[in-house]
C-alpha cells in the first residue's frame, strides 16, 4: 500500500538547513497498522506530512498503491487515496465552518454526489449522529471534534490513512473511544493505517508494526509482538519502553 | 422575547442550517448589548443614519437659503444652532451634512478595506515574490503621510467630493493589506487549511472560502476604529477646499467657513466641530464593541 | 503538620446559561507529602490550584468555608498581600514553559528578579542564589544558561528553569500543574526526580497535578481523584489500582496496555450518581508518610 525508500526531508536553505527526516524507508502492506514512534522533533509527523504531499522539500521515493506520488503537486486521485487525520482537533477545524460546511466541502471537491445522504452517513460511521450536522467547533468537545476531523478525512472514501497523534490531545477516556473507533473503521472499510505517536502503549494497541525513530533516523523496525516480548534490538527503544512504562524513584 | 425563542437561538445543538446562522448571530447580539458604550455608538449611527434618510422633512430650512439679513445669528428659538455667514441655517446644513459624511464614510470604508484584503491575503499566502512586490507597494503608499498623499491625488484629480472620498480610499488600504498579511501568515500554516488542501481544495477556494472568513472580522473592527480617522480626514480636505465645493454643506468645509469667525461667533466653526466629534467617537465605541463579539483573542473566557 | 488546609471550596463562573460551577466543594489537606490532583479536562482540577494562589480572573469567583496556609487564611487576600505568598511561600509551575518565561529577558535576570522581589537583598546574592538554583535542577552549565534567552533553551531544559525559579525562594508548597506533560518521556524523569528530591531534602508540599493516573500512581504519596468539580475519591497512589470508585476504575480501565493487549479498550459510562455522590476516601484524616 505504501513504500517509502530513502526519503530525506528538509527545512530551510544552507547554512539553516536542517535536515528533519534522513534517509527513513519502511512499507506498509494492505490492511496493515503501522505506528511510527519517537519523542518530539525525532521526525515522524515529519514523515507523515511528506508523504501527504503537506512539505515540497523532500527527496527520496514514496509510493502509495504502487503508484509513485508527486514531489510536489498531487492530483485528486491521490487525495481519493490517502486522507490524514491531525493531532489537536482544536486547530484541525476551521473556527467558522459548520460540520455540514467542513464536510459538505470535503465531498464536493471529491465529486460526489447525494451530500445530503452521505454526510448523515458519515456521522453515523463515526458515531455522532445526524444532530450534529449544524453545529460549529466551539459547540463540540475536543473528541467530537477529533471524529469531525475523521468523517471529514473518511469523506473521499480514501484506502490509506495517515493518523498524526489523533489522541494526544485527548482525555484518556475520550481517547478510549476514538481509537475504538479506528479499529472499528479499519475493520469496516478496510483501511490501512500510518499512526505516529509518543505514546509506546497507543501503537502497540493499534498497530501491528512499528518504526522507532531517533532525531530523524528509523534506528528500528520491529512486530508489536516483539515490543510486548521486550525484544528490542536497539537501547534506545530500551530506553523509550523503560521510560513508557512510567517513573521509577531514582 | 420569549424564553423558547431564546433557548431555541441559544442552542448548542441546532438542527438546521438557519438554526446554526441565526444563533451564531444571536450570540454576538448579546456579546455586543452588553458593552454599553459600543450600544450607545451603535444608537448614535442609527440616528444619524436616520438624519440622513430624512434630512428633507427634518430640517427645519433649506440647507442653501441664504438671508444676509440674519447671519452670523447666535443660536435661538428661530435658528437652534444660529447661522453662518450668509445667513444659511446651521441645523439644516448639520442635518444635510450628514448626508455627504455617510458617503464619505461608506464609499471609503467599501474601497479600502476590500483592496486592503485582496492585496493582503494574496501576498501572505503566495508568499515569495509575489509577497515581496505587493508588500513593497505598500510600503510605498505607507511611507507618505496619508492626508499628504491624499491632498496630491486630490491636486492630480481636481477638487470635487468623488475625488477626495477616491483619494482617502486609495490612501487608506495600505494598513489594512499589512493586517491582512499578518493575519494570513498565522492562518495559512494550520491544521485546518493543511486538511482543506487533503481534500484537493486549490489555492483560490482556500484563499476564498477559508482565509477571507477570518482575517475579514479584524478587518471590519479596524475599519470601524478607523472611520473616525477617515471623517476627520475628509474634513480635513473640505477644510483645505479640497473635498466638497460650496455651498455643499460638508461639516470640514464648514468649520473652514467659519474660522474667520471663530472667535466671535464660535458657533459657526463649533457646531460642525460637535458633529465630527460626536460622530468619530460613535464609530470608535462601536468597533470597540465589534471588536468583542468578532475578534477572537478578545472575546475568549 | 498541616501545611494548608481547604474546605468546601468553590469557583463559580456567570455565564448566559446561568452560573459554571469549574470546582463544587473541594476540601483536602496537604502535609509534607506528594498529592496528586488527576482528573479529565474541565474536571476542575487545574481551577483548584489557581484558586489557592489567587489567580481565578473576574468574574470567576471564590468561596471556601476555610482556606487555610499553616493556619493563616488565605482566602481572596488582596492581590498586594496574595503577591506576597505567591512565590515566597506557594509557587507554580505551568505546563508550558514558554507561556510563562519572558522572552525578552535572560534567564539569569528572570531568576535574580523572581528572587529578590521575594526575598529581597543584593544582586550578587541573588545571583549566586540563582547559580545554586539552576545546579540544582541538574542543569551542567548554569552561568552559560544564565546569559541565553528562552527561546534558545529547549523544552525540557526551559521547565527546569521553571522549576529553579519557582524554587529560589523556599516555598513551603509548590503546585505543579502538567508539569511534564508538555516534555518528552526521558527528559519528563529527569524533571520528576528534580522535584520528588526538593520534596524530600526540604520538606515542602507538592499539590502535583495530571490527567496522567499512571505517572500519579507512581510519583506520588496520595491522590485525590476529580470529576465534574468535585473529589470523588481519595486515596494513597500506591493503591490506585485497587480504587473502588467507578469512575477511576473507569479511567484505569480505557488506557491501553502493553502488557495486556485487548481488541477493544473498555469505554468510560459516565453515571449521573458521580456527579453529586459521597466521596470515596480511606480515611478523612490524612496519613502523611513519616519517612520523608
Amino acid at each position: 500500500m505504501l513504500t517509502v525508500e530513502h526519503l530525506n526531508v528538509w527545512f530551510g536553505h544552507p547554512p539553516a538547513r536542517v535536515d528533519a527526516v534522513k534517509d527513513a524507508g519502511f512499507t506498509v502492506a494492505p490492511g496493515e497498522s503501522f505506528g511510527l514512534v519517537g519523542e518530539s522533533g525525532s521526525g515522524k509527523s515529519t514523515i507523515l506530512r511528506a508523504i501527504a504531499g503537506l512539505i515540497d522539500t523532500w527527496s527520496g521515493r514514496i509510493e502509495v498503491a504502487g503508484q509513485p506520488v508527486a514531489a510536489r503537486r498531487r492530483d485528486r486521485a491521490f487525495y481519493k487515496t490517502v486522507q490524514m487525520v491531525f493531532q489537536d482537533p482544536y486547530a484541525s477545524l476551521h473556527p467558522r465552518h459548520s460540520v455540514d460546511a467542513v464536510l459538505s466541502e470535503a465531498l464536493r471537491l471529491q465529486g460526489m454526489d447525494d451530500i445530503d445522504r452521505r454526510i448523515a452517513r458519515l456521522l453515523d460511521d463515526v458515531g455522532l449522529g445526524r444532530g450534529f450536522r449544524f453545529r460549529y467547533p466551539h459547540q463540540l468537545s475536543g473528541g467530537q471534534r477529533q471524529r469531525v476531523a475523521i468523517a471529514r478525512a473518511l469523506a473521499a472514501e480514501p484506502r490509506l490513512l495517515l493518523l498524526d497523534e489523533p489522541t494526544s490531545a485527548l482525555d484518556v477516556s475520550v481517547q478510549a473511544e476514538i481509537l475504538n473507533l479506528l479499529s472499528d473503521l479499519r475493520a469496516e472499510h478496510g483501511l490501512t493505517y500510518v499512526m505516529v505517536s509518543h505514546d509506546l502503549a497507543v501503537v502497540g494497541h493499534m498497530c501491528d508494526r512499528l518504526a522507532v525513530m531517533q532525531q530523524g533516523r528509523i534506528v528500528e523496525v520491529m512486530t508489536v509482538e516483539d515490543l510486548r516480548r521486550g525484544a528490542a534490538r536497539q537501547d534506545y527503544t530500551r530506553q523509550l519502553i523503560a521510560a513508557s512504562a512510567g517513573y521509577q524513584r531514582a | 422575547m420569549n424564553a423558547a425563542r431564546r433557548n431555541w437561538l441559544l442552542s448548542d445543538a441546532p438542527q438546521t442550517r438557519r438554526q446554526a446562522r441565526l444563533g451564531a448571530l444571536y450570540q454576538g447580539w448579546l456579546t455586543f448589548r452588553a458593552n454599553k458604550l459600543a450600544m450607545f455608538g451603535l444608537i448614535v449611527l442609527i440616528v444619524l443614519i436616520a438624519m440622513a434618510a430624512l434630512a428633507p422633512w427634518l430640517s427645519p430650512q433649506s440647507p442653501f437659503a441664504q438671508d444676509l439679513a440674519n447671519r452670523l445669528q447666535p443660536p435661538s428659538a428661530a435658528h437652534w444652532l444660529g447661522t453662518d455667514h450668509l445667513g444659511r441655517d446651521i441645523l439644516s446644513r448639520l442635518i444635510h451634512g450628514s448626508r455627504i459624511t455617510l458617503f464619505i464614510v461608506g464609499t471609503v470604508a467599501l474601497i479600502a478595506p476590500v483592496i486592503g484584503l485582496f492585496i493582503g491575503t494574496v501576498a501572505g499566502f503566495a508568499g515569495g515574490w509575489v509577497d515581496q512586490v505587493l508588500m513593497r507597494i505598500t510600503d510605498i503608499f505607507l511611507a507618505f503621510p496619508k492626508l499628504i498623499l491624499a491632498l496630491a491625488f486630490v491636486a492630480a484629480l481636481g477638487a470635487s467630493i468623488t475625488n477626495a472620498v477616491l483619494a482617502l480610499a486609495l490612501t487608506a488600504w495600505p494598513p489594512y493589506a499589512r493586517l491582512a498579511r499578518a493575519e494570513t501568515l498565522t492562518i495559512r500554516n494550520a491544521d485546518y487549511i493543511a486538511a482543506a488542501r487533503l481534500q484537493g481544495a486549490g489555492p483560490l477556494r482556500l484563499l476564498v472560502r477559508h482565509i477571507w472568513p477570518l482575517c475579514v472580522s479584524s478587518l471590519i473592527v479596524r475599519v470601524a476604529l478607523d472611520m473616525a480617522g477617515i471623517i476627520l480626514s475628509a474634513a480635513g480636505l473640505g477644510f483645505l477646499g479640497l473635498g466638497a465645493q460650496p455651498p455643499m454643506p460638508e461639516w470640514g468645509a464648514m468649520i473652514s467657513d467659519g474660522r474667520t469667525y471663530i472667535l466671535d461667533f464660535w458657533w459657526v466653526a463649533a457646531m460642525p466641530g460637535i458633529a465630527i466629534f460626536i460622530v468619530s467617537m460613535a464609530f470608535n465605541l462601536l468597533g470597540d464593541g465589534l471588536r468583542d463579539v468578532l475578534d477572537p483573542k478578545g472575546a475568549k473566557s | 503538620m498541616t501545611l494548608l488546609s481547604v474546605r468546601n471550596l468553590r469557583v463559580t463562573f456567570p455565564t448566559r446559561q446561568g452560573t459554571f460551577e469549574a470546582v463544587r466543594g473541594v476540601s483536602f489537606d496537604l502535609g509534607r507529602e506528594r498529592l496528586g490532583v488527576v482528573g479529565e479536562s474541565g474536571s476542575g482540577k487545574s481551577m483548584t490550584g489557581r484558586s489557592i494562589l489567587g489567580l481565578v480572573r473576574p468574574p470567576g469567583l471564590v468561596t471556601a468555608d476555610r482556606m487555610q496556609l499553616e493556619g493563616q487564611s488565605i482566602l481572596n487576600l488582596p492581590e498586594r498581600k496574595m503577591r506576597k505568598i505567591r512565590g515566597r511561600r506557594i509557587s507554580m509551575v505551568m505546563q508550558d514553559p514558554k507561556f510563562s518565561l519572558n522572552p525578552v529577558m535572560s534567564i539569569g535576570d528572570q531568576i535574580v528578579e523572581a528572587y529578590r522581589l521575594h526575598a529581597g537583598g543584593a544582586r550578587a546574592a541573588a545571583r549566586q542564589k540563582a547559580l545554586d538554583m539552576l545546579a540544582a535542577v541538574q542543569i551542567r552549565d548554569p552561568e552559560r544558561v544564565m546569559q541565553a534567552y528562552p527561546h534558545e533553551v529547549s523544552g525540557g531544559m526551559g521547565q527546569r528553569i521553571m522549576i529553579a525559579m519557582m524554587l529560589a525562594p523556599d516555598p513551603e508548597i509548590l503546585i505543579a500543574d502538567e508539569p511534564t506533560s508538555a516534555l518528552d518521556v526521558s527528559v519528563r524523569t529527569e524533571v520528576l526526580n528534580i522535584m520528588d528530591r526538593l520534596v524530600r531534602d526540604r520538606g515542602m508540599g507538592l499539590i502535583f497535578i495530571s490527567h496522567d493516573l499512571n505517572l500519579v500512581a507512581q510519583f506520588c504519596d496520595r491522590v485525590l481523584i476529580m470529576y465534574a468539580g468535585r473529589i470523588v475519591e481519595t486515596l494513597a497512589a500506591r493503591d490506585l489500582h485497587q480504587a473502588r470508585h467507578p469512575y477511576t476504575r473507569g479511567l484505569l480501565n480505557s488506557l491501553p496496555r502493553l502488557d495486556a493487549p485487548q481488541d477493544r479498550l473498555p469505554v468510560l459510562q459516565r453515571q449521573d450518581s458521580w456527579r453529586d455522590g459521597d466521596p470515596i476516601a480511606e480515611s478523612l484524616e490524612t496519613e502523611f508518610p513519616g519517612g520523608l
